[in-house]
């Protein structure tokens, strides 16, 4: 049981600054999410946390104690690895006893900690075997067991689950939530899988190049994405975005490509004759009457996936209208879609988000 | 192995006397130690040179083995075990270490030594051989173990094989085992070295045979009789002047040098093979 708090968190290679300062507090039980692209730096973050990084400045505490210059296995930390990183010549029971062995733990108590862990994992007819005779998710398993059985203050998972399977991701991340839920540890888990992160967070850290854009629970994450990088990110298909200008007066909103769109409850009045980017998620229009309809999308590519059926294509205000914009839209599986199709759209209220032009910060919220 | 296409027929029988031929052309020279070993003096020096083992096996063997021509051969074979099994472990060790060293631990001028380490395998025993004597010389280590074993013990090929070996260990395994808290020399003994006994089973042959074939520097600095090794013993058998050559005793040496290394590539292949079935990464 601990809070984690980062303050500040920066890390250089070199002259290159890869975390441009991060401030962060998780609190006891929570499972932050560290979620992000390759190369935005949050395996780093990460290993920073774990000790497996020096921190280049800024400081990182662990139940309120400076943990900076600590080596990890003094942190009271576990870490699950990507690629598992299980001991190919030692048993599941070894693996799973290693840490204890070093810290001599008696015995039985080592003995009795494993089982409990191998009960809880499923692995209890497999502590005699070696690694490479198990499964995927049997090896995952092992790794969480390794962390379990130390008790530590907090998990520390790096993509775990990157190497598995599409269906065994999905249970294993349920599997999880629950071990997570039922002991109540503090964790931090890195992903790039956007589902990954919206399904198992308390609270999300989308980072982009170093930077935290955002730190909220999921559904405001979703909901409110504070930056466009964070609204791309997060949702697939990804949010639409048109380039678009508000008018002198602050009413409605002028797409680029000669569309006018309702401006809904945005407060517009003081972003005016501003440049903007209107952004709307796929999933957030409807088919509707050409009477009522906003936007009219050509269909030029269709995915059904059953449940939806994704319509991409481009939107336009009529037939010689002059730029056209690449638009996609989530519609009800039941609704056939042809190719060349026209779908008259209509908007969901308060399904518009707006962004500055230059910043690309989210603006004018009601 | 009855996946295997059987192949009969004319092809397999070439084959096989091929391969029978060739055995025969390489044991032939052997098999004429041995039957030298088997037989007296006069007949070896009286030509034809007898093709059948004679009587004396027993005879011969145990006169090369209790008393040989300078020192008994036990003794000499006792000496090359000490410097073979030295050199093997001792070669082994360090190049552990010093891969070890180079791979997981950054400290200054990491990459120069290692390219130092590297560049003395231009440097063979031979080449350096005379400032090697000085320095034992001075050691006062003439006619010892130490002598013997010290100047052979650093290996750059053994040395650059682990590091190879240790950069394809994942780099999370050394990171998983900090954090359960290992530290360095405890990582080094529980996760590295048995990762590694395959390559160290493998290094073994090749270093113990390496040692026990030593001519050169035993032949430099053992004067004491008590101190030869076999392989440069048996050339110390061989008379200065004109004295007559103890055949027999020096083949029966020659066949017991024989001995060590094949019971060790035979035991060890054992191992070998074991190890790269069990292989586990």
């Amino acid at each position: 049981m601990a809070t984690i708090s980062l303050n500040t968190v920066r890390k250089s290679f070199g002259k290159a600054e890869v975390i441009h300062g991060i401030d962060v507090d998780i609190a006891d039980g929570e499972l932050m999410v560290i979620v992000g692209p390759s190369g935005c730096g949050k395996s780093t973050l990460l290993r920073m946390v774990a000790g497996l990084e020096t921190v280049t400045s800024g400081d990182i505490a662990i139940d309120g104690n400076r943990v900076n210059d600590l080596e990890p296995m003094d942190r009271n930390i576990a870490m699950v690895f990507q690629n598992y990183a299980l001991y190919p010549h030692m048993s599941v029971f070894d693996n799973m006893a290693y840490g204890l062995k070093i810290a001599r733990t008696p015995k039985p108590e080592i003995e009795e900690r494993v089982n409990n862990a191998a009960k809880l994992l499923q692995l209890e007819e497999f502590l005699t075997r070696r690694p490479r005779q198990l499964s995927g998710g049997q090896r995952q398993r092992v790794a969480m067991g390794r962390a379990i059985v130390r008790k530590p203050a907090a998990f520390l998972f790096d993509e775990p689950l990157s190497n598995l399977d599409a269906k065994l991701r999905v249970q294993m991340r349920l599997e999880i939530k629950q071990l997570q839920r039922s002991f109540g540890t503090t964790s931090l888990y890195v992903t790039h899988d956007q589902v990954e992160a919206m399904t198992l967070a308390d609270r999300l850290i989308v980072m982009n190049e170093g930077a935290a854009e955002q730190i909220d629970v999921p559904i405001r994450v979703y909901e409110k994405p504070e930056s466009l990088f964070v609204a791309g990110f997060i949702g697939s298909p990804s949010m639409n975005f048109m380039p678009a200008s508000v008018p002198d007066e602050g009413q409605g909103l002028r797409l680029d490509s000669g569309i006018n769109l309702h401006s809904g409850k945005l407060k517009l009045g003081p972003h005016a004759k501003q440049r903007v980017t209107v952004g709307i998620r796929p999933e957030h229009v409807e088919p509707a009457e050409i009477a009522d309809a906003e936007l009219l999308l050509t269909v030029n590519a269709v995915e059904a996936l059953g449940a939806d059926t994704l319509a991409h294509g481009s939107i336009e205000q009529d037939a010689d209208g002059p730029a056209r914009t690449n638009f996609a839209a989530r519609l009800p599986g039941n609704r056939n879609v042809s190719h060349g199709e026209k779908i008259p759209l209509r908007i969901l209220d308060g399904a518009l988000h707006l962004f500055d032009g230059q910043s690309g910060r989210r603006i004018a919220d009601s | 192995m009855s996946g295997m296409v059987e192949k009969r027929g004319r092809g397999y029988w070439l084959t096989h006397v091929g391969l029978i031929l060739g055995v025969l052309v390489i044991f032939f020279p052997i098999y004429l130690a041995f039957v030298a070993s088997t037989v007296d003096q006069q007949e070896i020096v009286r030509p034809p040179m007898p093709l059948v083992p004679g009587e004396l096996f027993f005879a011969n063997y145990r006169e090369a083995l209790v008393s040989g021509v300078n020192a008994p051969v036990w003794r000499m074979l006792f000496n090359s075990t000490v410097m073979a099994l030295g050199i093997a472990f001792g070669k082994i060790t360090i190049s552990l270490l010093s891969a070890f060293a180079i791979v997981y631990f950054r400290f200054p001028m990491r990459q120069a030594f290692f390219w130092l380490i590297f560049m003395t395998l231009m440097l063979p025993v031979e080449v350096r051989i005379v400032p090697t004597f000085e320095v034992i010389a001075r050691l006062g280590m003439l006619n010892s173990y130490p002598g013997l074993i010290l100047p052979l013990i650093a290996s750059a090929t053994a040395t650059f094989l682990f590091r190879q070996f240790f950069l394809t260990v994942p780099e999370e395994l050394a990171e998983a085992a900090r954090v359960d808290g290992a530290r360095p020399m405890r990582f080094f003994f529980d996760i590295l070295l048995p990762m590694s006994r395959t390559n160290i089973a493998a290094l073994f042959v090749i270093l113990f045979i390496y040692g026990w074939n030593q001519y050169l520097w035993p032949l430099l600095i053992t004067t004491d009789p008590d101190m030869n090794t076999i392989v440069m013993g048996i050339k110390q058998m061989f008379p200065s002047g004109d004295d007559i050559a103890d055949w027999p005793v020096i083949m029966a040496t020659a066949l017991l040098a024989m001995l060590p290394p094949v019971v060790v590539v035979i035991f060890m292949q054992k191992l070998f093979i074991r190890g790269l079935i069990e292989t586990e990464k």
